[in-house]
């Protein structure tokens, strides 16, 4: 050999990386290093969301069907859980609390955020103050609205009924009394929630063109008109869009039920949820907490696949 | 802004218009005033009071002597530096895992290619139809099962599993110019250095809007931690507030509840252009 040829060979090899495809093994390995390396960043995400979302979707279906007690072996007992469930008079109040506050959070929660961002959409000063205000009770703890409005609610000095006697108005029960206390609830998370909910229709609201009004305008439409045949139209992916994620909020109502009423008075304030909580914590009874949580599950499972369906095609849409 | 709203500048320009909008206006003020700051006055005065003014009917509007007692009080009677320094470990560790494991899966998710990763994608997306609360019972379980009673990993590794969150970041790293992180790899940069050099510095936004959710969940957080923390001196603040609602001074409860508000107002007042911006934002997009 000479020298040229050697040195001509040691060009060779080190250009061929970069021209000739490297032996199929060392593919592989590359690929599979590749892939660990892959995995190497998803394994604490994977870990927890195995641990802390996908087996507690499946252990509550399993132990739905089981007596369950913590430190002793779960037994299968068919569906007992769902019959003594179904046959336990709180779990009737429940579900028709839960579905009556949804309602009625719907009806206020959404009709005064709705008015509320169309007014603010038309003001011309002030613009960042309402917006903050708004927002406002968004920031402020749950528990701690919740132990605010029930001191509000409070039947001796509550600022609840104060308010009603200066304004010459007959003072009601609020929480105390099993007909109003619901809807005084729905009051409270109203209250607490709406600022979201305000600012994504304010944005929603200031995508819509203006050439749109201008030529409802020209056409002779008055204020009322131009809302019903310009605003609601162009705006009506997002309603509809939150009022599926305020069902979903809404149906899994806790903390203003625990914290204010208690359930009480005369259940006319438990919710599906609370009810979950008493199973498990109170009565110790896991198998029936498990079998109400895969009822809800199922219920709400359906309203959000719903949503996501409706996000998704909205957004090709767009 | 210019673009025109239900009304057009013109209409409100006119004598009537003005009238109309000025009337509206005030309204409008006086009912926010009224709706949502008052209450926060009428919490932040009622905290000084003294214990017979705050049962006073008809109320006062003005505390008679301003005092801070209430507010001293709740601070040493309720444990309240125990309670809110509970909370910052739970949020500040929370949002740290979240920040490194939900960051780095959405990283390997949108650029890595790893095999089953559509799999993996759907599985995370598919708990987002999983309401979260429907799950605290067998959550409880596993947590209980691990031995994280009573220990803020029970807050900090199920904060990780938020899709929600994951997703965000991983859409936002899915719009990161492919070439870039090329040109990062042509000069030799490992996969972790691109993440760090490249695409993080690049995903403020992103990290910043995931961070204060992640913030404001653990804060604002009330049943999961009441189940996961009966031991009392491990207890967050929302958990505690309840448990001591009951036997305590109506005047030290209230004052306890303003410096409960206090971090995340804060928070708030100092990001709200982020924030305020960000929910708008992120609601439009889809």
């Amino acid at each position: 050999m000479t020298k040229t040829a050697r040195r001509t060979s040691v060009a060779k090899v080190a250009v061929r990386p970069m021209q000739a495809p490297p032996p199929a093994g060392d593919r592989r390995r590359r690929r599979l290093a590749d892939q660990a390396r892959a995995y190497g960043f998803l394994v604490g995400g994977l870990v927890c969301f195995a641990l802390f979302s996908w087996w507690p979707a499946i252990r509550a279906v399993v132990i739905a069907f089981q007596k369950y007690t913590p430190g002793s072996a779960p037994e299968w007992v068919g569906t007992a859980n769902f019959t003594r469930v179904f046959a336990d008079p709180e779990f009737a109040a429940a579900w028709r609390n839960t579905l009556t506050f949804t309602l009625l959070a719907l009806l206020i929660g959404f009709a005064v955020p709705f008015v509320l961002a169309l007014v603010l959409n038309e003001l011309r000063h002030a613009k960042a103050f309402f917006r903050v205000v708004v927002y406002l009770p968004v920031m402020i703890p749950p528990v701690v609205s919740a132990l605010l409005w029930k001191w509000f609610y409070d039947p001796g000095a509550g600022l609840a009924n104060e308010a009603l006697r200066f304004a010459g108005l007959p003072t009601s029960n609020w929480t105390n009394g099993a007909d109003t206390a619901l809807l005084s609830l729905v009051i409270v998370a109203t209250w607490a929630n709406m600022g979201g909910t305000v600012l994504i229709y304010l944005a929603a609201l200031q995508s819509i063109p203006g050439e749109l009004y201008e030529a409802a305008e020209l056409d002779g439409a008055n204020l009322l008109q131009r809302i019903r045949h310009v605003t609601v139209p162009q705006t009506r992916f997002v309603i509809l869009m939150l009022m599926l994620l305020q069902i979903i909020a809404t149906m899994q109502v806790f903390t203003e039920p625990f914290v204010i009423t208690g359930g009480g008075p005369e259940n006319a304030t438990v919710t599906v949820l609370y009810l979950i909580y008493k199973y498990a914590f109170l009565y110790n009874d896991f198998g029936g907490a498990s079998a109400l949580s895969v009822m809800l599950l199922v219920l709400l499972g359906a309203f959000s696949a719903l949503y996501l369906r409706l996000t998704r095609s909205g957004g090709d849409d767009a | 802004m210019s673009t025109r709203t239900l009304v057009s500048s013109s209409a409100l320009a006119r004598p009537r218009g003005k009238a109309v909008y000025w009337s509206l206006f005030t309204a409008t003020v006086l009912l926010f005033v009224l709706a949502f700051l008052f209450p926060v006055y009428w919490m932040a005065t009622g905290a000084m009071k003294s214990a017979d003014e705050v049962a006073r009917t008809p109320p006062t509007l003005v505390p008679e002597r301003w005092s801070l007692s209430g507010y001293t009080d709740a601070w040493e009677l309720m444990q309240l530096p125990a309670h809110l320094w509970n909370t910052v470990v739970q949020a500040a560790g929370a949002w740290l895992f979240q920040l490194v494991f939900c960051t780095a899966a959405a990283y390997a998710l949108s650029k890595l290619r790893p095999a089953f990763g559509n799999v993996i994608l759907g599985g995370i997306l598919a708990t987002l139809m999983v309401p979260a609360q429907a799950l605290v019972v067998p959550k409880y379980l596993t947590v209980a099962d691990l031995g994280l009673l009573n220990d803020p990993v029970a807050i900090w590794l199920p904060a990780v599993a938020n899709a929600f969150n994951l997703y965000l970041l991983k859409r936002f790293f899915d719009q990161l110019p492919r070439d870039v992180l090329e040109a990062a790899e042509i000069d030799g940069a490992g996969k972790l250095r691109t993440l760090w050099s490249i695409v993080l510095p690049m995903s403020r936004p992103v990290l910043g809007v995931v961070s204060i959710f992640a913030l404001v969940a653990v804060w604002q957080d009330f049943l999961w931690p009441l189940m996961v923390f009966s031991d009392t001196d491990e207890q967050p603040i929302s958990v505690a507030l309840v448990q001591l609602s009951q036997n305590i001074q109506l005047t030290v409860l209230i004052a306890a509840m303003v410096i409960a508000s206090i971090p995340m107002v804060a928070m708030f007042l100092v990001f709200q252009r982020h924030i305020i911006a960000g929910i708008g934002a992120g609601s439009t997009k889809g």
